[in-house]
């Protein structure tokens, strides 16, 4: 199966490691993975601030980029979120909009792609880690993204899942809305790391690197210097490695 | 009603710092949600449910003028008067002249917010006319002399102790923290009104075009009272309320308690048709209809339509973690939460109320409760779109949006921006690899900290990797698509 990766801007600006971890999690899956060298961005920023023109502008760019692909896996359950979006943008070009909606079928969130459609299941690894899951919004709300995840980290050998109070509520980052109305995105923080401190996890996990930015910064400013905060896929590519090195 | 929506943020901080409000917040915070959840999964589909909703409401929507008029002729016929109202203004006058004719002194109102759209204790109170308030809420609400925070629990900011001041303060009563005795209290100090007033105004839930009848949802029995004891009744909504027939009504009926309260049914459900029969006990032998646009029209048909088939539950402000931080009161108007970011710039003007459509983190919590299914994220982005293009934001953020959308469409110096913007970051960065402050980026950096990026990016270190292992995968370029940027509106 030959798959088109697509890194975010996030990831790809801020913690590369996330990339390199999916890559690894997807060949581990039995997937071919490419990287298309031309991909930027979804366009979600922009269309979400009011700029339609950078959610049809970036689609058509992501159409060319990703249309080839056998199924498009991003770490990222908000920019799938966007990708799903496009079509509904192209009511007024249907043959176009057909193209859309081909692509979008085949566009999954990381950990619904690993658990629901990749070419094999993915051996369980192991890491002894407590560990307290975030579900982001879009991911959650719009993919159904709540049990993969979990599935994953379940059966990771020395995991152990600690539900936080109000896993699914917004963690205050919102793209611009953490920027433009910081005050109130800050009590938000706030409040997921009051919830996921009280299970006293290790790391507090989940799939979207802009909640997990939001997260660790307000953790950090509260002085809490020691809780990790880290992207799925990270922990589930630690624990094969760990994994691996067992068997060698 | 006052205005203040213009000033969100400010509202907003100084809500963050109220100790009191975000105590009461967090006391109750969760609690409708909590009873709804409990509530619909004892409805055998309650999706299916919300779909019949959104669809009576569409529909309804679709022949708003037919049903409206339906609506009235059917009123007249049971001896209801019904008057048309384009504005919050002229339904104040229009109720002040029934009151004038009527020899109306002493008017008890239960829960109207239409009433609170337009402002009309002010202008009663003004004419001379005593008004109280006998929701509890609405009556906590005008000793304190403040305006609702929720628009079914419209008190919901206050706390008991809060209350227990304002009873002593006001009744002369001693002081109680008891919430049965505070409640008799109230009942006690509101019979004297019910009893003496020779109008009575309500809001009404839906008017149900088959019968004329006005519909009102209640929990404390006061909105009975005042609609039947008093000679007059008026009953004062918005033009969108309207319902086909009773069968509508009553799938309505199913999904609004359990959406705002998690009740199966609530107390009281009032189907107030006509005038006084001959010969009967109670019942106003006046009741009078005024059905108030005040800028719903101007939606209908357009990109912000959806939002008129709300039924008023709360569910989305209920729901909302942005409300749940900041309160009611500041968003500025009768509408907060959700469906107050749409309604507000809506009814008011988008320049009223510029920050309440970015008051959202998309995080579509009030959309999957929405009984009606109003896409409330859509249109939040949708009015966000409508102040871009009319260039009602600030220029920088304009500008930022226009470089960005250039970068992210040229590839190369895309990666070369991120490239640079990194390694600028990584530099800024402390010892402790964190970024405490930015600047231009405060609103972040005030109160977290921003982590530093890792290293090099993803596609830099990923191109390197290719070049020591393999080939460089080429990009494929598909000759049908237009260019990127071409024929595509600016």
């Amino acid at each position: 199966m030959r798959i088109g990766f697509f890194v975010t801007c996030l990831v790809d600006a801020m913690r590369p490691s996330i990339g390199f971890a999916s890559v690894a999690l997807l060949e581990a899956a039995g997937c071919e993975v490419t990287i298309p060298d031309a991909q930027t961005c979804c366009g979600q920023p922009g269309f979400n601030s009011g700029d339609r023109t950078s959610g049809t502008a970036l689609g058509l760019a992501f159409l060319r980029d990703f249309e080839s692909f056998d199924a498009i896996v991003a770490p990222s359950g908000s920019c799938i979120g966007m990708i799903r979006d496009y079509p509904a943008l192209f009511t007024d070009d249907l043959a176009l909009q057909a193209r859309f909606n081909v692509l979008i079928a085949k566009c999954y969130e990381l950990s619904d792609f690993l658990v629901n459609h990749a070419p094999k299941p993915l051996s369980a690894g192991q890491l002894n880690l407590a560990v307290s899951y975030h579900d982001s919004c879009t991911g959650l709300r719009q993919l159904s993204v709540k049990a993969q995840p979990r599935f994953l980290l379940q059966q990771t050998q020395g995991i152990e899942l600690r539900e936080m109070k109000d896993a699914e509520i917004c963690c205050g980052f919102g793209g611009s809305f953490s920027i433009k109305l910081g005050d109130i995105a800050t009590q938000m923080a706030d409040k997921k790391c009051t919830h996921a401190l009280e299970t006293g996890c290790d790391a507090v996990v989940g799939g979207d690197l802009g909640c997990l930015l939001n997260i660790e910064g307000r953790l950090r400013r509260r002085g809490d210097q020691h809780t990790q905060v880290k992207h799925v896929a990270e922990v589930l590519a630690e624990s094969l490695v760990n994994t691996q090195l067992e068997q060698s | 009603m006052k205005i203040s929506s213009e000033q969100f943020k400010g509202n907003a901080r100084k809500q963050l710092a109220n100790e009191a409000l975000q105590s009461n917040l967090s006391r109750f915070g969760g609690g409708f949600a909590d009873r709804r959840r409990d509530a619909v999964v004892k409805v055998d589909d309650f999706e299916a449910l919300r779909d019949r909703g959104a669809s009576i409401r569409a529909e309804v929507l679709e022949n708003l003028d037919y049903w409206l008029l339906k609506f009235e002729a059917e009123a007249q016929r049971r001896g209801t008067q019904v008057h048309w109202a384009e504005t919050g203004a002229e339904a104040n006058q229009i109720l002040l002249n029934i009151a004038r004719n009527a020899g109306v002194q002493r008017v008890v109102k239960s829960k109207s917010m239409v009433s609170e759209e337009s402002g009309l204790n002010e202008v009663l109170t003004e004419a001379g006319i005593t008004v109280t308030e006998t929701d509890l809420g609405e009556y906590i609400l005008q000793l304190a002399n403040e305006p609702p925070s929720h628009i079914i629990a419209p008190a919901i900011h206050k706390s008991r102790e809060e209350v227990s001041d304002l009873f002593e303060k006001h009744h002369g009563t001693p002081r109680t923290d008891d919430i049965p005795a505070l409640c008799e209290e109230a009942r006690g100090q509101l019979r004297p009104h019910f009893l003496a007033a020779e109008m009575g105004v309500s809001g009404g839930n839906f008017l149900i075009a088959e019968t004329g009848s006005v519909t009102i949802v209640t929990n404390e029995g006061n909105g009975r009272m005042v609609t039947t004891l008093p000679r007059v009744h008026v009953a004062m909504t918005g033009i969108e309320k309207v319902l086909p027939t009773l069968e509508d009504l009553s799938a309505i009926l199913r999904l609004l308690p359990r959406s705002a309260t998690g009740q199966d049914i609530t107390n009281y459900v009032s189907i107030l048709t006509g005038v006084r029969d001959e010969g009967a006990l109670d019942g106003p032998q006046e009741n009078h209809v005024i059905l108030v646009d005040n800028g719903r029209s101007r939606l209908l048909g357009g990109d912000l339509h959806d939002a008129l088939r709300c039924i008023r539950c709360g569910a989305c402000m209920n729901h909302c973690p942005v409300y749940q931080n900041i309160g009611g009161h500041a968003y500025g108007w009768v509408y907060p939460g959700p469906i107050g970011a749409i309604l507000t710039p809506a009814f008011l003007g988008l320049e009223k109320a510029l920050d309440l459509p970015q008051a959202s983190t998309l995080c579509a919590a009030c959309e999957v409760v929405c009984p009606v299914r109003i896409p409330l994220p859509d249109l939040m982005r949708v009015l966000r779109e409508k102040e871009l293009t009319q260039g009602l934001r600030p220029w920088h953020e304009q500008l930022s949006i226009r470089l960005w959308r250039w970068l992210a469409l040229h590839p190369g110096l895309y990666a070369f921006a991120a490239r640079w913007g990194t390694r600028v970051l990584r530099w800024l960065a402390g010892r402790d690899r964190l970024l405490h402050s930015l600047p231009g980026l405060d609103g972040w950096t005030d109160g977290r900290d921003m982590p530093a990026p890792q290293g090099e990016t993803f596609r830099d270190q990923w191109r390197k990797k290719q070049a020591a292992e393999r080939k460089i995968i080429p990009i494929r370029v598909d000759q049908s698509l237009p260019e990127k940027t071409a024929g595509l509106k600016k």
